[in-house]
């Protein structure tokens, strides 16, 4: 049994005189402790929605459906009750801008300290120096618990965040876009501390990521969603030099790399609209080696080879030749 | 083309320039750009000192026609100040910035107009760049009823068509009656660019053209903004702190940290050959697309210092992992580094 296992997650919107949106379309995935684990995509593929699912964060005109098992508890089961029991202590949530996670008017070792209150995790002068403790772990001096969320910079802020996802020692971390709003040195601190609490805390460590190259550099694992739907999972090396499904393939080539001698190229046409049927493989429309099927049938996401799934019709060629 | 005269002249007037005297399409030199720090009133009362943030402190580059440069640097770093200031919206402390030979810095606002035309700006968020209630057409027919050009309403809505072509927006006419929240983020960063192009600028300052674009979609906008400045007789300077897209993209990079350039050369050159140790540890951190690649990374601690008090000696001492003693009091300058492989490579270090 893995420490979190997702298996055929739903989510759909329901706007309001408009048609459902299904953001996320059977998304399954699993990891144990001290892994870190990759969800990449363009903006609108779901990969932040599959997150707010996990976390029970998810807005009140939006529907989740299938299993989040952590330890084998479902999670979605028992609606917003059984969510809170869980969130915070188990599952824990750095956002992407870190200005917005934190309260202004609070002092930041103040709001460290209050999920421990709320979870029972530690009280009064205790809580007060376990956020000491835990400012320390991110790299902040635990005097710094005194101060504002605006006298900190970007990258404190970013820190400040994390430290505050780890108030109540969850085991897993969802980590959304941490970096993205941050300087590349900066990034790449941030980077090294998550990979850092990972290993020495044994976190589960979900890094959501519109780039490609942070999750290379981070995640052993990864998955690459489009349209709501994993289309290719497995480790970062084999998606890299053995991609399975074409997105990835063209996600990689329309990356610029530093040394990279190849043209960058970008990808015709844009994601298909999630609010409607769509027949076939959502990704043909893009596709540079679509086959005829693909207008029809909807590739499944299947092993290719050990720890490696992918959902291309083109993988069935290849196993048959 | 009419209202065209003051633009920067047609192509044959530039590729004759290359060979004669004509001044650069841009120079910076020495520029230095500080901003006085709000004093409140128990400052003015206690008679606290003045001070001055040194955003941009003795920038100089040139870019030619055709050439596309980057400005690359953490927030803070100067190069979005550099960026104001060519674009006139600052006014320089000292220094100079010259446009095809003109020095703007000297111009008063009536006699800057005309030649705002010739630069340009694209900026990193089309989403609010672009006014959502304009059609397509009209944020492109703005500029032009603005700076009084264009002509009558068919012949700007003919060099609109012809503006909105060039930049991929194609067949335009499908395009001109769309509003923003009805284009990709793609297509609104083209509308943003065909706004800028359609009163025929010189000089393109691009902010982080891409950055807040899909992975997909950015290389296409690169490549229009390389061919336009291949095919379009145009400068452009681009702003980014995104390495692996200046070193695809640009002719050189110049590395800013602290008001300063610190290094500058071909961007090969910059990326392959770092002499700066700045430039150096700034490379090791950009995670690369191959998994096996992982470097270990030269992680400086630390943020980039508050701009107002400005280290002494080299600005970069104390975050540097090579720094000696005289390194905190001589103030080093551009020069072509012993370890370079080009000549127009130049790096700022006293160690190099």
């Amino acid at each position: 049994m893995s420490l979190l296992e997702v298996s055929g997650l739903h989510v759909w919107f329901e706007p309001p005189h408009a048609a459902e949106v299904h953001a996320v379309q059977g998304v399954s995935f699993a990891l144990d402790a001290g892994e870190r684990f990759g969800l990449v995509g363009e903006s609108g593929c779901g990969k932040t929605t599959t997150v707010l699912a996990l976390m029970g964060l998810l807005p009140p005109n939006a529907s989740a459906a299938g299993e989040v098992l952590i330890d084998g508890q479902n999670i979605l089961a028992g609606g917003e009750d059984s969510v809170q029991a869980y969130r915070w202590k188990d599952v824990a949530m750095v956002f992407q801008g870190a200005m917005n996670a934190l309260n202004p008017v609070k002092k930041v070792g103040w709001q460290i300290a209050e999920p421990m209150a709320f979870h029972g995790v530690a009280q009064g002068a205790a809580a007060r120096k376990r956020a000491g403790e835990l400012l320390e772990m991110v790299g902040i001096p635990a005097a710094a618990g005194d101060r504002y969320p605006h006298e900190f910079s970007g990258g404190m802020r970013q820190r400040a965040a994390i430290a505050m996802a780890l108030a109540c020692e969850p085991k897993i971390l969802l980590a959304d876009e941490p970096t993205t709003a941050l300087d590349v040195m900066v990034q790449a601190q941030i980077l090294e501390l998550l990979t850092g609490l990972a290993r020495d805390l044994g976190l589960a460590l979900v890094l959501v990521t519109h780039d490609l190259p942070v999750v290379a550099q981070v995640c052993e694992r990864a998955a690459v969603m489009y349209a709501g739907e994993i289309v290719e999972a497995g480790p970062t090396e084999a998606l890299y030099h053995n991609p399975r499904h074409p997105y990835t393939r063209l996600l990689f080539a329309a990356t610029p790399d530093l040394y990279g001698r190849d043209a960058v190229i970008s990808i015709p046409g844009a994601p298909p609209r999630l609010d409607g049927e769509i027949t076939g493989c959502p990704f043909r429309p893009r596709c540079d080696v679509p086959l005829d099927r693909c207008r029809d049938e909807d590739p499944e996401l299947r092993l290719v080879e050990a720890g490696h799934r992918a959902a291309c019709h083109r993988n069935d060629l290849v196993g048959a030749s | 083309m009419s209202g065209n005269e003051q633009a920067p002249g047609p192509a044959t007037v530039s590729a004759a320039g290359m060979t004669g005297p004509q001044p650069p399409l841009l120079e910076v030199a020495d520029l230095v750009t500080h901003y006085q720090v709000r004093r409140g009133v128990t400052e003015r009362l206690i008679r606290a000192p003045q001070q001055w943030v040194h955003a941009v402190d003795g920038v100089s580059f040139r870019l030619a026609r055709g050439e596309m440069v980057a400005l690359v640097g953490e927030s803070g770093c100067g190069k979005t100040t550099t960026a104001q200031t060519i674009l006139g919206m600052v006014k320089p402390t000292s220094g100079a910035v010259r446009l095809n030979g003109t020095d703007i810095a000297r111009l008063s606002e009536r006699q800057l107009r005309p030649l705002r035309r010739t630069v340009q700006m694209i900026y990193q968020d089309p989403y609010e760049s672009l006014d959502p209630r304009f059609r397509v057409r009209e944020s492109v027919e703005e500029p032009m009823l603005v700076h009084g050009i264009g002509g009558s309403r068919a012949e700007r809505e003919a060099k609109t068509v012809d503006v909105l072509e060039r930049v991929g927006l194609s067949p335009a006419r499908m395009y001109l009656d769309r509003f923003p929240h009805e284009l990709s983020g793609g297509q609104r960063q083209r509308v943003a660019i065909a706004a800028a192009l359609v009163l025929g600028p010189g000089l393109l300052l691009a902010d982080e053209p891409v950055s807040m674009l899909d992975v997909s979609v950015r290389a296409g906008v690169l490549s229009l903004l390389d061919t336009l400045r291949r095919d379009g007789d145009m400068g452009i300077l681009m702003i980014t702190h995104d390495l692996s897209t200046a070193a695809r993209f640009a002719d050189r990079i110049a590395v800013m940290y602290l008001g300063r350039i610190v290094e500058h050369g071909p961007s090969a050159e910059v990326v392959r050959n770092p002499q700066h140790p700045y430039t150096k540890a700034l490379l090791s951190v950009v995670p690369k697309r191959d998994p096996r690649e992982r470097a270990a990374p030269q992680i400086l601690t630390g943020e980039t210092p508050n701009p107002i008090s400005v280290p002494s000696g080299c600005r970069f001492h104390p975050r540097c992992p090579v720094a000696e003693e005289r390194c905190r009091r001589e103030d080093p300058q551009l020069r072509l580094p012993a370890g370079a492989t080009s000549p127009a490579h130049q790096a700022a270090c006293l160690l190099v």
